[in-house]
């Protein structure tokens, strides 16, 4: 029987990894490699990347969009990387599950050279929304296996609107497509898999939007990875819950507790959901 | 032993190439004849469509090579993912289109017309080995890490060792004398799959 998937993701910035809140504070949390090796020992399922690099600035600790710094043990040489494929290459190395690259890729030169760094797969936004053939030519050209759309979405909470805006370019700019007119356009198209977030859950920590995962789930005949909102183990069984297939995604949980995929993983057992351990 | 990784242009070599310097194994990646005669054992990795991938493999001649090498010098070869898919006689992914008809059988769709059974089957699932695999024996609990649209229907189920349950029971495992194939991903299934590439470079030729 299929498991659930139990995904960490790492938020990487300027080369160097951060935690975020509604896609826009960031955090320094830690070195990627050391994280992804830990998660990848702990039995996480897959690890997702996302470079959300603003620029193409990839020099270490010019630190002018970071603030803080929560983590003291790191081992700072790893981080001696000038771009996203050299980490790609590193990463890959110490991890023995999925990989999944998502940020800045907008051709199919982009997909290639990340596959050929180490990724499974990659994840693809605003490339996609800008130009929805791409998803064709990526799913034909690398199989659909390995072609994850992610879809950003916020509701404007001042208009109190119930209904949930596609946007791009990292929750900046608003894109004029339904929801469920847009899951089922990148399924036709060849997408194999979708990373569904809420701008608005981003680093709340209040748990997932049930209901927008209850909506794309329906919608969608693809697997569905869910992200953003996790505060506490239980959110992942509530998410469960809404629907058995979701794969669940989190971020800033699993960065800051020791065994904290494994001790999630554990939780989600103790509540009935079958997941490798 | 020496073990080659077929390099056809086509799919993600660099996981598997890690996780057989990981395990120890002395691995190159190659598509010169020469380097390939000389290795002890093969792995045919990929990922992406059955008909590019097959195409790119007869563009460079390696479908005569691997015949050679694999059929006529019992090379002990690994297919993973649409790599073992090469092995059947057909696939439709694509129209039909003719494989290297090691293992007697096509390669179709997972079939979800009539359930809500979700397309590609990705994640980690239970493997139910056969006592007779030479990959994994007597191994129950134990799971791998699957990503595929498509699966292999083989017509001889004597060569099927390992199967998983995705709304019916789908080829995770083929072994036909040398020649063995995981529809899994082994190089991403954590200790299980790297206890099954380690059995896989153990094997003499």
């Amino acid at each position: 029987m299929l498991k659930t998937r139990l995904i960490p993701v790492l938020l990487l910035k300027n080369g160097i990894l951060v935690r975020s809140r509604s896609f826009s504070l960031h955090q320094f949390t830690g070195n990627h490699l050391y994280q992804v090796q830990r998660f990848s020992d702990w039995k996480a399922d897959e690890i997702i990347y996302l470079d959300i690099t603003r620029d193409n600035n990839y020099n270490l600790y010019s630190g002018k969009s970071v603030i803080g710094s929560t983590s003291s043990n790191i081992n700072m040489k790893h981080n001696n990387q000038d771009n996203i494929i050299d980490i790609i290459k590193s990463v890959s190395k110490v991890c023995r599950v999925p990989l999944t690259i998502g940020g800045k890729i907008k051709n199919l030169k982009d997909i290639s050279l990340r596959l050929k760094a180490g990724a499974d797969k990659v994840a693809i936004n605003t490339a996609a929304l800008e130009d929805p053939l791409f998803i064709k030519k990526a799913s034909e050209e690398f199989g659909s296996q390995c072609i994850v759309i992610s879809i950003d979405v916020k509701k404007d909470l001042q208009k109190k609107s119930d209904k949930w805006n596609i946007y791009k370019k990292f929750g900046k700019e608003k894109v004029n497509i339904g929801l469920s007119e847009w899951i089922k356009k990148i399924q036709d198209l060849g997408a194999g898999e979708i990373l569904i977030q809420s701008i608005n859950r981003d680093g709340q920590g209040k748990g997932y939007d049930l209901k927008l995962l209850e909506v794309v789930s329906n919608i969608s005949k693809i697997p569905v990875i869910a992200l953003a909102g996790v505060g506490e183990y239980q959110d992942f069984v509530d998410g469960y819950n809404v629907n058995k297939d979701l794969a669940l995604a989190a971020a800033n949980i699993f960065h800051f507790t020791e065994l904290s995929v494994l001790n999630a993983k554990k939780y989600m057992i103790k509540n009935k959901i079958n997941t490798r351990l | 032993m020496s073990v080659c990784i077929i390099d056809y242009g086509l799919g993600n070599i660099a996981s598997i190439f890690n996780a057989m310097k990981y395990i120890g194994a002395d691995v190159i990646v190659s598509d010169d004849p020469f380097k390939i005669k000389n290795s002890s054992h093969l792995i045919l990795p990929g990922v992406g469509s059955f008909k590019k991938g097959m195409q790119k493999l007869n563009q460079r001649g390696l479908d005569e090579i691997l015949n050679f090498e694999v059929i006529n010098n019992k090379k002990p070869i690994l297919g993973i993912c649409l790599g073992m898919q090469f092995f059947a006689t057909t696939s439709s992914e694509g129209g039909i289109v003719k494989g290297l008809d090691w293992i007697s059988g096509n390669v179709s769709r997972i079939n979800n017309k009539l359930s809500n059974l979700r397309v590609p089957h990705i994640g980690w699932n239970d493997l139910k080995i056969n006592s007779t695999s030479r990959l994994l024996n007597n191994n129950i609990d134990t799971h791998c890490y699957f990503v595929h649209s498509y699966y292999f229907n083989v017509n001889n189920t004597k060569y099927i060792t390992g199967t998983c349950s995705y709304g019916n029971d789908i080829t995770a495992i083929v072994e036909k004398d040398n020649i063995y194939g995981v529809q899994f991903h082994p190089e991403k299934s954590h200790e299980t799959g790297l206890k099954i590439l380690k059995n896989f470079i153990n094997i003499k030729c």
